[in-house]
């Protein structure tokens, strides 16, 4: 069985979450296990909402901005 | 209006009547929703122009990737059903009905007050030369056919490889001044003032991809004189770009198949022949013949070079044409910052003609007034899109439907075939009155594009815009995981679950503005500040003009003639008097500005005058606070009475002193304190002026001996044909490094010795010199690093102050509101400095042109309860918008107060705090917890 990681990301309205956005116009094709959380700057994401996700079950947590 | 083209121009400025012909689309934009549905079936394939022809695109097409408006159209020319009425695959599948070969072109009339051109550039087309080959070899490209193939959107996704045999490039080779600087072979002698850096730029790219790759770029001058690009070429030198100085006379083919021979002088001075992978023509810009055609239906006209006709006193403005004004490329070989800075200069001078009638065609929207929803328990709408079939196609949306529906606090769902559409928009407003909704969630595409939209719906319904939440199952579901549908939808679930968990916790949040006083303050009264404040003066707000020194004119006072040849002094002197009888110009001569408060639209400056302090309340700041000669402290400057700075020569030429009219020889040095480790920045104006200077010698008097030691001569653009007359005249132009620089003795009884290397006799060469003239630096003002502080404004390395950003908002500070121009940004000539003063005024006249500044409602805010005044997040703020205030008068108890106007969401106190005592709204801890918690709960 293969492993299917769960991904929590913080993504960044002005870069990151654009640039998600773009990989959907260029139907570039990526796993399903991310989950997407937008946040106005990479600043807003408190290091206590990272163990949150990673105590809720979160296999990686990213930080894009 | 795109692809319309203007057909006629009728009458004068202040009342312009335009026919235009709109061709068709055949595809109704207001339907057309950019899913690519058409695109992927059409069967006909042809060029791509946006990739240079390296790639294919269908006849159906959007024509790159960020085009404005995001709609396809059709090529008429290409079309299977256009051409031959067979066909029609693109309307069979288009989901939203949008293809319409019935399309016809269209006229229609406007009447303006003013007209911009700004018709760009098109490259120089190298086909058909034999010394290039370009039509010859496959592997000679041009600088854009590689901008594209260097790019990860190109036809290679970045990954360089030669386009006649797919072999990886190990060895590229720039060829500079392909079309420029080249009467012989291209007919034209202008400079494209481009091409130096983005060859430097695409070769530092190119070796970032492949790191074994050998670059290396052969030219004539290296013409780094941007801001900051001359850094840019010292990194590329030390990065191991290869810089010869040779024009290569001709391409041939290498000793392997598809390889390039290049023969070439090494500077060192021998003949070598080397082979080469790739080999790309580093392309100049010209005023295409389309672009030539509609500036003579415009009346606007052209000069030699064929670039729109200007004085160097009017920039944006065309010659002798008033009411049109242009921009960018089509004004001269222009970079981007350049451009950006002509378009907002161009706005400034086309709508200061146009002042009295501002705002008399303004309609505002009007909305129903909002429903009060607090303490109402969450009733959340769940608008799921289908978006034709681009999600549904792949995402089982009765499935998610079914799902939405048993989701708490919610009480409504339903599908769209188009969430976004108008009728749509009937339908949520409908919802929201019928069911009593209270918060709003669409799943659909990405909030970046399609937020503004739902929420202007929200409003028109009577619910706070801010009681709105999306779920992104189009760009970051259906589309990406396209093979997948079960996951997918899946996915799908979880995002809805995220959005409608974080629409129970939103809350309504009021609209914010602040009001705006309507008043400009501009520091520095020299060409930079007095433009500027004519403008705003022009456009009807009051300003205040600060001089430190007793009069007006600055630096340019000190200039006798522009690149143009047109006198300086009399243009002062009419601007001055012109700023001085304004009645809303109040001029504060011998006054500096000693503190400031406040942010966009209410800044408050005290002023220290001759007359004592002066408070001063303004909406915008122009910062123009100049620059100054550098003195120099090399060859022989102050020891000698035949070393002079440029500026001292042109007093002396013009006063005719006799050591200059007695002359004969005339030794003139570059780079006098630019583009040395200690200040290793370009002045940009000093060749220009030098080689002017020489000229002036020699046409006064051809017996002279004038020689120009340099580095690069950097006349760039038009300027070239400056350089051309002073080599014509008899100019000697010498070239040395900055490792072996000119060396200068003075004899005890004043003779100016001057050797310098000679690189075409190498040999040393040794020139008697009767005056010596030293091309100095330029340096910002030493008021510069006072201001910066007192309104808190970023400064380079160099003491320039930074704008917001180097291409795209060159005018800007980073702090809204206040704005720069001249010698305080970089060194530049005047007529660069005029352009920059315009563009300011436009830039201020944006906020000055209302009553009010309506501010996003993404705001810090704090909870006093939790705050306990530790001062953490004043520290982590970017924008200074955080202050304490004591509570109650108690010095000990003090909280954290947010300014709104300065403040720009970004959260960093946030994420900072301790307490939580500080939140976004829409993005609250709370919030945010929700999501990952909803995002992980399954």
């Amino acid at each position: 069985m293969s492993f299917e990681p769960r991904i929590l990301a913080f993504n960044c309205n002005w870069c990151s979450y654009a640039a998600a956005d773009l990989a959907g116009t260029s139907r570039m094709q990526y796993p399903t296990g991310l989950r997407i959380v937008r946040v106005m700057c990479s600043g807003m994401v408190h290091p206590n909402l990272v163990l949150e996700a990673f105590s809720q079950g979160a296999d990686a947590v990213m930080v894009m901005g | 209006m795109t692809l319309t083209e203007v057909l006629q121009v009728e009458g004068q400025a202040g009342d312009f009547t335009v026919t235009l012909k709109q061709h068709p689309r055949y595809v109704d934009m207001d339907k057309c929703i950019a899913c690519g549905e058409c695109a992927a079936k059409c069967p006909k394939k042809v060029d791509d122009e946006y990739d240079q022809g390296l790639a294919k695109r269908k006849a159906i097409y959007v024509q790159y990737a960020q085009a404005v408006p995001l709609k396809y159209q059709i090529d008429p020319e290409a079309c299977i059903y256009l051409q031959k009425g067979k066909c029609g695959a693109c309307a069979k599948v288009c989901p939203a009905g949008a293809i319409n070969f019935d399309d016809r072109p269209g006229q229609k009339t406007l009447r303006v007050g003013s007209l911009v051109m700004a018709p760009g550039f098109e490259p120089f087309n190298p086909a058909g030369r034999a010394t290039w080959g370009y039509d010859r070899f496959p592997n000679v490209i041009t600088s854009l056919e590689l901008e594209r193939l260097l790019s990860a959107s190109g036809p290679t996704e970045g990954h360089l490889v030669r386009p006649g045999d797919g072999k990886e490039v190990k060895r590229l080779a720039f060829l500079q001044c392909v079309g420029s600087r080249d009467l012989n072979q291209a007919g034209r002698g202008y400079c494209s003032g481009i091409c130096c850096m983005y060859a430097v730029k695409e070769a530092v790219i190119a070796m970032e991809h492949q790191p074994e790759l050998e670059a290396s770029i052969f030219f004539m001058d290296m013409r780094t004189h941007g801001k900051d690009f001359e850094r840019y070429y010292q990194r590329a030198q030390e990065a191991g770009v290869h810089f010869n100085r040779c024009r290569v006379h001709s391409v041939e083919p290498g000793e392997r198949d598809g390889d390039l021979s290049l023969r070439y002088i090494t500077n060192q001075g021998r003949q070598v022949s080397q082979d080469f992978d790739l080999v790309v023509l580093s392309v100049g810009v010209q005023v295409s013949d389309q672009a030539a055609e509609l500036a003579r239906r415009c009346g606007v006209p052209l000069n030699d070079n064929r670039f729109a006709k200007r004085s160097g006193f009017q920039p944006v403005a065309a010659f002798q044409r008033p009411g049109v004004f242009v921009a960018g490329a089509f004004a001269g070989p222009h970079d981007i910052p350049m451009s950006v800075t002509d378009a907002s200069a161009a706005a400034a001078a086309a709508t200061g003609i146009l002042a009295p009638a501002r705002h008399s065609l303004t309609q505002s929207k009007q909305f129903p007034p909002e429903r009060d929803v607090s303490g109402q328990e969450p009733r959340v709408g769940v608008f799921i899109c289908h978006c034709g079939s681009n999600i549904a196609g792949v995402i089982d949306v009765k499935a998610l439907q079914d799902y939405a529906a048993g989701l708490p606090q919610v009480v409504h769902v339903e599908r769209n075939l188009f969430t976004c559409s108008a009728d749509s928009q009937d339908l949520i407003k409908q919802a929201i009155a019928e069911k009593g909704l209270n918060r709003v969630v669409v799943a659909a595409c990405t909030p970046r594009t399609h937020e503004p939209l739902f929420k202007e719906t929200m409003k028109a319904a009577g619910l706070n815009e801010n009681l709105f939440e999306m779920a992104n199952i189009r760009n970051q579901g259906a589309w990406v995981h396209a093979g997948e549908p079960a996951a997918a939808t899946a996915k799908a679930k979880d995002l809805v679950r995220m959005a409608v968990a974080k629409a129970g916790l939103l809350a309504p949040q009021p609209p914010l503005s602040v009001g705006v006083t309507r008043r400009a303050l501009v520091v520095g009264g020299g060409l930079a500040g007095m433009t500027s404040a004519l403008g705003l003066a022009d456009q009807g707000y009051p300003v205040d003009l600060v001089e430190a020194s007793p009069r007006l004119g600055g630096a340019a006072l000190h200039l006798f003639m522009n690149w143009r040849e047109e006198p300086v002094d009399l243009e002062i002197a009419s601007l001055i008097a012109r700023v001085q009888d304004h009645p809303l110009i109040t001029i504060h001569l011998r006054s500096r500005v000693r503190a400031a408060d406040g942010f966009v639209g209410n800044f408050i400056s005290r002023l220290a005058t001759p007359e004592g302090e002066k408070v001063i309340e303004h909406g915008v700041g122009i910062v123009a606070t100049g620059g100054q000669p550098h003195k120099p402290d090399e060859y022989g400057y102050g020891r000698s009475r035949r070393v002079f700075t440029a500026l001292e020569f042109d007093k002396l030429h013009m006063l005719r002193d006799g050591r200059i009219t007695q002359g004969k020889n005339f030794v003139f040095i570059q780079c006098v304190g630019s583009r040395q480790p200690d200040r290793p920045y370009c002045s940009r104006v000093c060749c220009t002026h030098s080689v002017q200077a020489a000229i002036q010698l020699k046409e006064e008097n051809p017996a002279r001996n004038v020689y120009i030691l340099y580095r690069d001569i950097r006349t760039y653009g038009q300027r070239e044909d400056l350089y051309k007359r002073a080599r014509e005249l008899g100019v000697v132009f010498i070239d040395y490094e900055l490792h072996d620089k000119p060396r200068v003795n003075i004899s005890p009884r004043d003779a100016v010795d001057v050797v310098v290397w000679d690189h075409v006799l190498h040999q040393p060469f040794r020139l008697q010199a009767d005056v010596l003239i030293l091309a100095a630096a330029i340096v910002p003002s030493d008021h510069a690093a006072e201001l910066a502080a007192i309104y808190k404004l970023p400064v380079d390395s160099d003491g320039f102050m930074s704008e917001a950003h180097a291409k795209l908002r060159p005018v800007d500070f980073a702090n809204d509101g206040l704005f720069l121009a001249g010698l305080a940004h970089y060194p530049k000539p005047m007529e660069e400095t005029i352009t920059q003063a315009q563009a300011a005024v436009a830039r201020a006249a944006t906020v000055l042109a209302k009553d009010r500044i309506d501010l996003d409602a993404i705001k810090a805010h704090i909870i006093e309860e939790a705050c306990d005044g530790c001062a953490l997040c004043l520290d982590v703020c970017p924008y200074g918008a955080i202050s304490l205030k004591e509570i109650d008068g108690e010095a000990e108890h003090r909280v954290a107060v947010v300014e709104a106007a300065k403040c720009k969401g970004c959260g960093c106190c946030q994420a900072t705090c301790p307490k939580l005592g500080v939140e976004i709204p829409g993005f609250t801890y709370e919030q945010l917890a929700t999501q990952v918690a909803a995002a992980l709960s399954i």
